[in-house]
């Protein structure tokens, strides 16, 4: 059991305002990692400290410390925009750019000059939209907009975008928060056919997408993580009467 | 008794509003009487009634003031020429202005019966203004009563008022595109005129532009010639040399507004830049001929250039320091318009600010962009007063941006300013002149557009 991620004491502020503090946790490597917590409790924050997304949020300021393989991805030596590219990420809200399918996936190999040359992104692109489940859907229009695919499709064609570039770890932030049962149950079995490779962390507001897909999950409540556990364990025997409450709907 | 027409125009205005507020009142009366609830908003039968009163009565008093005077006018010059039914229209025309001229009190002259037909027309003109005032007044009132009696608690108004304002919109736009087309036109048949006289291929093609004709008829003169080659050309170079300056300084300054400059910054550089898109040309043609020709002067006498005191490279300078104000905050707002979420996406996968900029940020607001930079080429197309003072008027055919151009708008203004008689073919050639700009916008405009579409990436 090695850890991906380990975070200690992690705080972060807008401007005065805490949004999160005094988060330690390890995150395993190869498995997936489920964030809960109700709304506005830091979740996103959080995820957002993991690639350095909140760097290009003004006013927001970071404290504690964030090691990836244990290296400080906050430390001097480490430019941000490779760590995106070790650590990718896929939003709440599908946002292919405006652009073909093809060049939304090659997007990312292109700038970090994975492929060397034409056949060699077009693999890539294909292997990813392979991983991704959408190859089948797609394959006869790879030059169509990628706007005009149904929801569903652009957020695989998100996820397709996120592993085109081989992240070791990827960052998902409700990604299934505006798809139908159908496409979500695709989803989920990407995301488990993925984390053989991949450590996977996910953002959901859905109890049973938590306990269907995850090993491990962390509450948050407030800004605090209140407990850390196996899904099994939070699930069934849940250590702290907020989290109880939380899984059985009774706030949040 | 005299109703003058600002008078009759408050006292329609007042009756409209006092229907507003009977018939708002009034319907909540009736609704109550017959304990029911009215269909639409009181205030929706007050619009209603302040709509009849006033618009057909408005109509009415249009046209009276318009058509009135002209009527009385044609009744007069009937009457002056079945009392001397041997002059001739020019005479009959130039009686009538006498004696509208003494009506007025403006001169004043012996002949009597000049004094008999001034008097009858002041008498006319004065009944015509008291039925003018009589006839609005009463349909006023009379449409007024009517729309507030019969209105009911079920009868609809919100409807018929919202029927009017969408009325109203599409009457705008008509008058819009309706001016245009008549502006075209009246461009066209001048244009026309020029072309009988003048040969429309010699026009177009020809590379002399010498517009000198004789200004009186007994002066000698060389025949004019009129190729507009030179002054197209001298628009096109001006133009350009404005867009090399305004296009990247512009653009740039907008990138780094909208994606890199601090709030404090872009508080502070924004306005400025407003600031400068309010200097009146007139300073830029200043600032044109005193400080910039001069100092291109130097700069080419120093290189051992000979440059014209008035040179293309300055107005063009100077134009395109005026037209910077306008590509940028356009381009800002258009690239602050893309959505945050693909700046996001970018960065998510580990592109850097410059990539997430090119290839995502700036071929997503392409269409906007394009706009903008259409915006300000038409300014520069259209600009004047910067080249009459900074680039003069000798029309050379030239592309070297050290000798002085002209440009068409400029040659259109000192063609038709001073005594000029509109149908000679050195003022007609300036209509010429005009419809060829026209075209040629046109097609620049056609021309941007579909390059833009070909190359939009649009988002949702
Ligand atoms: N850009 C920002 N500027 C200021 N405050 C922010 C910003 N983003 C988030 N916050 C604040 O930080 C807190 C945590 O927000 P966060 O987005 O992490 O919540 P979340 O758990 O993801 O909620 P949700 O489930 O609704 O997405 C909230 O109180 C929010 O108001
Ligand atoms: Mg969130």
């Amino acid at each position: 059991m090695t850890s991906k991620f380990r975070t200690k004491k992690v705080e972060v502020s807008y401007g005065d305002k805490k949004a999160i503090r005094d988060i330690s946790l390890d995150i395993e490597k190869n498995i997936i990692t489920a964030l809960i917590g109700p709304s506005g409790c830091g979740k996103s924050t959080f995820l957002r400290c993991l690639n350095r997304m909140n760097d290009v949020i003004e006013n927001c300021s970071i404290k504690g410390s964030i090691h990836l393989d244990e290296q400080d991805i906050y430390g001097p030596d480490i430019d941000p925009v490779e760590l995106r590219a070790r650590v990718g990420m896929v939003f709440q809200k599908a946002n292919p750019f405006p652009k073909s399918i093809f060049d939304n996936i090659a997007y990312g190999p292109r700038i970090h000059g994975l492929a060397s040359n034409d056949s060699e992104l077009k693999d890539i692109v294909h292997n990813s939209l392979e991983k991704a489940g959408l190859m089948d859907e797609v394959k006869d229009r790879l030059n169509d907009q990628a706007t005009g695919l149904s929801g569903g499709q652009q957020q695989r064609i998100c996820i397709a975008r996120a592993i085109a570039v081989s992240p070791e770890v990827i960052l998902m932030d409700e990604p299934c928060s505006a798809l139908d049962p159908i496409a979500t149950a695709k989803i989920e079995e990407l995301m488990n056919e993925l984390c053989q490779s991949y450590t996977i962390i996910i953002v959901t507001h859905s109890m049973q997408q938590a306990a269907r897909v995850s090993k491990k999950t962390a509450f948050f409540h407030l800004g605090d993580l209140i407990e850390y556990n196996d899904t099994d364990k939070i699930f069934t025997q849940p250590e702290n009467q907020k989290t109880q409450d939380y899984i059985t709907g009774r706030f949040g | 008794m005299t109703l003058p027409l600002s008078f009759v125009f408050f006292v329609l205005l007042g009756l409209s509003v006092y229907f507003y507020y009977h018939a708002k009142s009034g319907i909540v009366r009736k609704a109550a009487l017959l304990s029911d609830r009215t269909k639409a908003l009181p205030s929706h039968y007050g619009q209603q009634s302040f709509l009849w009163a006033f618009i057909p009565s408005f109509l009415i008093l249009l046209v009276l003031t318009i058509g009135g005077p002209n009527y009385i006018d044609q009744i007069f010059y009937n009457k002056i020429q079945e009392l001397n039914p041997t002059f001739n229209e020019s005479f009959v025309s130039l009686i009538l202005a006498k004696v509208i001229n003494v009506s007025n009190g403006k001169i004043s002259t012996g002949e009597e019966n000049i004094i008999m037909l001034a008097k009858d027309y002041k008498i006319a003109f004065e009944q015509l203004h008291f039925f003018r005032g009589l006839v609005v007044i009463l349909c006023a009132a009379l449409l007024g009563m009517i729309i507030s009696y019969r209105q009911k608690p079920g009868s609809n108004a919100r409807e018929q008022v919202e029927k009017f304002i969408v009325n109203i919109f599409f009457a705008s736009a008509v008058i819009a595109i309706f001016t245009t087309v008549a502006i075209i036109l009246s461009l066209f048949f001048e244009a026309l005129r020029f072309f009988n006289l003048y040969n429309f291929f010699d026009f177009i093609f020809g590379l002399h532009w010498a517009p000198n004709v004789a200004i009186r008829t007994d002066q000698v003169a060389a025949e004019g010639s009129f190729g507009m080659i030179p002054v197209l050309l001298g628009t096109l170079l001006i133009s350009f040399i404005a867009m090399c300056v305004a296009i990247p300084i512009g653009l740039f300054s907008a990138i780094y507004l909208a994606e890199f400059a601090t709030p404090k910054i872009r508080d502070f550089v924004k306005p400025t830049l407003e600031i400068l898109a309010g200097i009146p040309t007139v300073v830029y043609g200043y600032f044109a001929a005193l400080t910039a020709a001069p100092f291109f002067r130097e700069i080419g006498f120093s290189l051992g250039l000979d440059v014209s005191s008035e040179s293309a490279i300055a107005a063009g300078a100077v134009m395109g320091i005026m037209i910077i104000p306008f590509i940028s905050s356009l381009s800002d707002d258009v690239i602050r318009a893309v959505p945050q979420s693909l700046r996001d996406g970018s960065m998510g996968l580990g592109a850097t600010k410059a990539e997430t900029i090119y290839i995502v940020i700036l071929p997503a607001a392409i269409p906007g962009l394009v706009g903008a930079v259409l915006l300000a080429v038409s300014r520069a197309i259209g600009e004047t007063m910067i080249v009459v003072m900074a680039a003069g008027l000798s029309a050379n055919l030239t592309v070297n941006p050290l000798e002085s151009v002209t440009t068409v708008t400029v040659q259109i203004v000192s063609l038709l300013t001073g005594d000029t008689e509109f149908d000679d073919i050195k003022t007609l050639s300036a209509f010429g002149l005009g419809l060829a700009l026209f075209f040629f916008t046109l097609l620049l405009n056609i021309f941007a557009l579909s390059i833009s579409r070909r190359l939009a990436e649009r988002y949702d």
